[in-house]
């Protein structure tokens, strides 16, 4: 696991600073009266007059202290403050806003995509399987901003039900508390929705073939002639191992949900780590995209750890070795 | 009527999966839009008409007109180019690297292996999105400035209109980050190939390692990988047109459809054309080639039909 993480600042290190320009170009590029020595000056703090292979090595010394320096943006403000703010309560932290918005999708996904899945499996060829089929083909294809462009233009626009932009109103420190916790997760359901649809055509899929394949093994054909209900045959005997493949997917699935957080962060204005990424990309604010790539890459590797030891519960097979 | 050769077999199968054959004419379809867009496209893509701006559809203006009075239909047809150029060469990229490091990672085997394996494992643990934007960021276009190009390589650019240096960027950097299924499977291929006989007659005969890979592994491992090149046009046009649609993926005044579906967002309570049309466009092309890819995967080998996608 360490090595990997290495790996992957290493990999994002050299991207960086191979890339023709400095970092501190966009400090000095919007002064113009900044001097040669001023920028030397900058350069010395930063680092950037030493080999790459040192830098990272700085770089690397300070990540251990999780301090990844100070953000290039206006405000100068650490990098580590502006994703996990201590001062603000929890849920406007925003590694918190994107964490917990990838968790209730990853929940939703496993517990529509699962039963999904099954029911396909078995029911194969009947109309419930080939109109879950085309649906999934539909959701493969679907450009998961345009989807969200469009529930914004239904529910947001022309039936105005749903808030479409940010994660509260305006006048929410003077709603009721009740209203209070409507007003969050009214906010919530499109961002969700949109970020669950992807990986629940992805997952149920992936259910029904591991279902499929099961529901043809010897020990299935053994519990049925048993005489066991089909109840029984499916849910304790079959459905446990075609789970275990699952597990391996969420850990996969990690990097694409913090990815994808990017989009849909930025289409519904919600202040999180993804739209953080995405102001310093178009501000070049080299500290700040270390940093997250860096978090983005612990999370990743969090996800993996996780389904490896889900998986150790879920097989005795592997816990034996 | 007994011609049962492969080519042959793979037809027939073909031909009987209508969703296959119907993903080959979306294919084929855009291909011509893309090619003939100059010609059939009922204006200039660029025209713009300060008295006509965001008009709704209309018989002079089927998907009606954007902000510029520019017509979108025209716009799209020309941006079908820019979407299916990015595919293309993204994937060409991809692939070249994924077989390269596939094949040496199968074939020799042993720390060549480990090496790769454990870089396919850490670049597929960094967000590709994140790392696509991060490149993005700070390589400046410029250096694919059709001049810092060798000779051959720039006349043929040349007469390629619409690949500027913001598209040049674009289909680097998602080759680059989309090399690792493929290698995957290229290894996956390599390892149970070398064993076979007729390559442990052909070492036995003296073939050199390049001789090997090439002429005797690699023919017999292209179909999954053009199965899996396919497939992932499909998913650098995704990325294209969303990069576009965040603003920094084409850059306007070249159309594409990403670039059209941004101003669809910030014109969204007014003009649902930009919105529903290029989206439409971008589901299609991708459910196109999506059906033409597993429909060519089960008919070289129908035993991988529900094998899992990744």
């Amino acid at each position: 696991m360490i090595p990997t993480l290495l790996g992957i600042t290493l990999i994002s290190f050299f991207i960086i600073h191979l890339a023709p320009g400095k970092p501190t170009d966009i400090l000095t590029e919007m002064n113009p009266k900044i001097t040669p020595e001023a920028r030397e000056r900058l350069e010395k703090i930063y680092g950037l007059d030493k080999p790459v292979i040192v830098q990272y090595g700085l770089w690397l010394k300070r990540i251990v202290k999780l301090d990844f320096g100070e953000s290039f943006s206006t405000d100068r403000r650490p990098v580590m403050e502006k994703i996990w703010d201590k001062k603000q309560p929890l849920l406007d932290r925003r590694l918190f806003i994107t964490f917990m918005l990838n968790m209730i999708s990853m929940i939703i996904i496993f517990l529509v995509a699962i039963p999904i899945g099954i029911a396909s499996a078995t029911r194969q060829n009947s109309l419930f399987d080939k109109i879950t089929t085309t649906t999934v083909f539909f959701g493969f294809a679907m450009p998961s901003f345009w989807l969200a462009l469009l529930l914004m233009m239904l529910f947001g626009v022309h039936l105005d039900l749903l808030p479409i932009s940010g994660l509260k109103s305006m006048n929410y420190d003077a709603l009721p508390a009740a209203g209070k916790i409507w007003d969050r997760v009214s906010h919530l359901i499109l961002p969700v929705f949109v970020s669950s649809f992807g990986g629940l055509a992805g997952l149920s899929r992936y259910m029904r073939s591991n279902m499929l394949e099961v529901i043809r093994q010897d020990y299935v054909t053994v519990a049925r002639a048993k005489g066991l209900p089909e109840n029984v045959v499916i849910y304790r005997h079959a459905f446990r191992n075609a789970l275990l493949p699952i597990i391996t997917l969420l850990g996969l699935s990690v990097p694409g949900l913090i990815g994808g957080s990017v989009i849909f962060e930025n289409i519904f204005g919600i202040p999180g780590m993804g739209q953080l990424f995405f102001m310093s990309v178009m501000t070049r604010d080299y500290t700040m995209i270390m940093g997250i790539l860096t978090i983005g890459a612990i999370l990743t590797l969090l996800g993996n750890l996780l389904a490896d030891i889900g998986y150790m519960l879920a097989d005795p097979r592997i816990r034996a070795r | 009527m007994g011609n049962d050769n492969p080519g042959n077999l793979f037809w027939k199968r073909f031909k009987k999966n209508r969703l296959a054959v119907a993903g080959g004419i979306i294919v084929i379809t855009l291909f011509l839009v893309a090619v003939l867009a100059p010609l059939i496209s009922p204006y200039d893509p660029n025209d713009i008409d300060r008295r006509h701006i965001l008009e709704a559809p209309s018989l002079k203006h089927p998907f009606g007109t954007d902000d510029l009075g520019r017509d979108i239909l025209s716009r799209m047809m020309h941006g079908a180019g820019i979407s299916l150029s990015v595919g293309f060469v993204a994937v060409g990229i991809a692939t070249a690297i994924g077989i390269f490091l596939g094949a040496i990672s199968g074939y020799y085997g042993k720390w060549i292996d480990r090496i790769i394996m454990r870089f396919i494992d850490i670049m597929l643990s960094i967000p590709t999105f994140f790392l696509i934007l991060a490149v993005i960021a700070f390589v400046d276009p410029a250096i694919w400035s059709i001049d810092n190009f060798p000779g051959w390589l720039k006349r043929i650019l040349q007469h390629v209109p619409f690949i500027d240096p913001s598209i040049m960027n674009i289909m680097v950097v998602i080759g680059l980050t989309s090399w690792m299924g493929i290698a995957r499977l290229v290894r996956a291929e390599f390892l149970s190939l070398k064993e076979r006989e007729y390559v442990l007659a052909a070492k036995a005969l003296g073939a050199g390692d390049l001789r090997i890979i090439f002429k005797h592994i690699m023919i017999n491992s292209l179909a999954p990988v053009l199965v899996s090149a396919i497939l992932g046009i499909a998913g650098a046009v995704l990325v294209e047109s969303a990069l576009s649609f965040l603003g920094i993926g084409v850059q306007p005044p070249t159309p594409s459809w990403g670039n059209i579906l941004e101003l669809g967002k910030n014109n969204i309570e007014i003009a649902w054309w930009l919105s529903v049309f290029p989206g439409l466009a971008i589901l299609i092309t991708v459910l196109g080639y999506n059906l033409l890819g597993e429909g060519i995967r089960d008919s070289i080998d129908p035993r991988l039909r529900d094998t899992e996608r990744r």
